[in-house]
């Protein structure tokens, strides 16, 4: 009697889960659908499955150069924001003096400023940047991982942080007496150290800097170096009432997404937990 | 550097004499150690220095010392600086011109000018029947979906941390919404709040409650309330977790032993050793419900007549559309005080609530 229970109590809970992910069923069943049987039952899976509106869909949005653009700024700016924030966090925690403390208080404090406070003269500082030192700051890839490290910077190294001052002195002594310097100190004996936190960053980031789209809308206006969430968001602008190309679309971006929680799932879940800022 | 070194004490006068007095000095010793050495060998006065023992063998020494530190400073400067010049230009800068931006009237041209105007766009703001509904809309929407994420999540996470075989599957399944991101949640959901409900109205007949949301303006903003809800619950409920798990075991068993139920155990054992829990997700849900963009931008578009425009889609318009560059700075200043209160303040209040173990 009880374990009839307790497989009902099972059942009850995959078929809630199924439930809440009712959305995405909406979107799976749709984009095979044509236009008239959209409009026939749109919570029926299709019948017949044409991945005509797929092709469609790609050619419109552009969604491999899209794909190859968010992958880029994606990654990159994930490996700058790792290298430097580790490095600035291990410098401040181990030279606790008045200086490190200021910078390191001025990094955790930023990072309530909301992105509205900071987009207008950003792209003013970054449009100045542009027109005296002539470099690409706005309208380029480059521009936008720039900015993208220098607002991941605070979360990064306030988590970098917190875990260095748990790490003894002692392992970096040694090896400082062994003849390294500190550039090797860091990358031979500390960073490995660093690791979890590095996943936990990596992966909060990828959320971040893969959804992210009001900073890049204002930063790229070039039709070849838009990110997965402009092409979607122009593509919207243009197609609403085509709701299965849309569906179709959505679930062509909603696809990497989903392949890579499936592959990094415990580290995923892992980094979110250990991310939640503690106050 | 200096903790291997000895040290001897030396009549000064006798230093002096030696010519030795230079580097007799303090300073080739950090402040710090001779201070902590004065008072752990209860030495004063003016009469004894301390020295390191090398410093009066070789002249060398406190040369290299000297390079040492300005080594390390170097290495200082080559780990810290590159972030922090980022960093500053991202973010400091900015933030200060944006300061300075919320004082003038500009339309964004760069060729038209900018005149100074005090702090007459603070004033004109609060009488500014859109922005102040923003506001509204903002304090509305997120009481409710911050209520109603955490409450959602916290549900989640007792049910999935209980006996459940599936509970892994569970959690991965409701946790996948927060990956999606909010724009594309927003399309998402602007299909089924349209046609779908309309399509299930009219299969069910229930068209009182299955009509296109996002033409009706309070159903717009519970259309909103609702898509946060689903991509945020799964979110706090990660962290609600990591919380429920690391309870200690010993004082629930204790509870139960002493004849406690489930929801007495519940509401007076774990609610209260979950309080740092509910710090972090209320913060988290709070600054994530005010700084909502993405979804009222794809899901809404702030309509219908702008009854679902919040604060952050405000001041967005208000710069970009209307090239208001310094009104809207304004509007932004505003807008991050406002965040900055009611995050802090939730956080001094459930911080009080906190209890040790």
């Amino acid at each position: 009697m009880k374990k009839a229970i307790g497989m009902i109590g099972e059942i009850l809970a995959i078929a809630f889960c199924c439930i809440w992910l009712f959305p995405l069923y909406i979107v799976i069943v749709n984009s095979f659908k044509n236009r008239q049987q959209l409009y026939e039952n749109m919570l029926a899976p299709a019948r017949s499955f044409s991945f005509e509106y797929f092709a469609t869909a790609m050619r419109k949005m552009n969604l491999s150069v899209a794909f190859g653009n968010s992958l880029m700024v994606t990654v990159i700016s994930i490996g700058i924001i790792i290298i430097l924030a580790s490095m600035t966090a291990w410098m401040l925690v181990r030279n606790n003096n008045r200086l490190s403390k200021t910078m390191f208080i001025i990094f955790v404090a930023t990072m309530i400023i909301p992105f509205q406070t900071i987009m207008m003269p950003l792209m003013q500082v970054m449009g100045w940047i542009r027109d005296t030192l002539h470099l690409p700051m706005l309208n380029s890839l480059g521009g936008l991982i720039y900015m993208n490290v220098g607002f991941g910077a605070s979360m990064a190294v306030f988590l970098y942080h917190g875990f260095i001052k748990s790490v003894p002195v002692s392992l970096e002594e040694a090896a400082t007496i062994d003849g390294c310097n500190k550039f090797k100190v860091f990358w031979l004996i500390v960073f490995p150290i660093l690791k979890p936190t590095t996943v936990t960053i990596a992966i909060l980031d990828v959320i971040w800097i893969w959804n992210d789209y009001l900073l890049p809308s204002l930063v790229l206006s070039n039709k070849g170096l838009r990110t997965i969430p402009l092409s979607t968001a122009s593509f919207f602008g243009q197609f609403t009432i085509e709701w299965n190309l849309a569906m179709a679309g959505l679930l062509l971006t909603i696809i990497p997404v989903i392949l890579f929680y499936l592959a990094a799932q415990k580290y995923i879940i892992k980094g979110v937990a250990a991310g939640a800022i503690k106050l | 550097m200096y903790r291997n070194s000895a040290f001897c004490m030396m009549d000064k006068s006798m230093l002096n004499f030696c010519g030795f007095s230079r580097f007799m000095d303090e300073c080739t010793l950090p402040k710090r150690i001779v201070i902590s050495l004065k008072r752990k060998h209860a030495i004063g006065g003016e009469k004894w220095q301390l020295l390191p023992v090398c410093a009066c063998r070789s002249w060398s020494l406190p040369a290299t010392i000297k390079m040492k530190r300005k080594s390390d400073k170097a290495w200082y400067a080559l780990f810290v600086l590159p972030l922090v010049f980022v960093f500053t230009t991202v973010v400091i800068i900015p933030f200060l011109i944006g300061i300075g931006y919320s004082f003038i009237s500009w339309d964004g041209m760069p060729l038209n000018e900018k005149t100074f105007v005090g702090f007459e766009n603070f004033m004109n703001l609060f009488s500014d029947k859109r922005f102040m509904e923003s506001a509204r809309h903002t304090l509305t929407f997120s009481l409710i979906s911050v209520l109603l994420i955490n409450v959602i999540g916290l549900a989640f996470a007792l049910s999935v941390t209980g006996k459940l075989r599936v509970k892994n599957a569970a959690r991965s399944m409701l946790f996948t919404p927060y990956l999606i991101g909010g724009l594309i949640l927003g399309y998402i959901w602007k299909f089924i709040f349209t046609d779908v409900f309309q399509s299930i109205g009219n299969l069910t007949g229930l068209n009182h409650f299955f009509f296109s949301w996002l033409l009706h303006p309070k159903y717009a903003l519970a259309a909103m309330i609702v898509v946060a809800t689903w991509q945020m619950a799964g979110y706090i409920m990660i962290i609600y977790i990591n919380g429920i798990q690391s309870l200690p075991e010993d004082v629930i068993e204790a509870a139960k032993v002493d004849g406690a139920g489930y929801w007495q155990a519940l509401f007076h054992i774990k609610f209260p050793l979950l309080m740092p829990s509910f710090t972090i997700c209320l913060f988290m849900t709070l600054s994530n419900c005010f700084k909502i963009f993405d979804i009222n931008f794809s899901l809404t578009g702030g309509g219908p007549n702008n009854a679902t425009e919040m604060m952050a889609m405000n001041i967005y318009n208000e710069i970009f559309s209307l090239n208001h560059f310094g009104y809207g700075q304004a509007k932004a200043i505003v807008f991050f005080i406002s965040v900055a209160i009611i995050t802090l303040m939730q956080v001094s209040f459930t911080k009080k609530r906190e209890v040790e173990m």
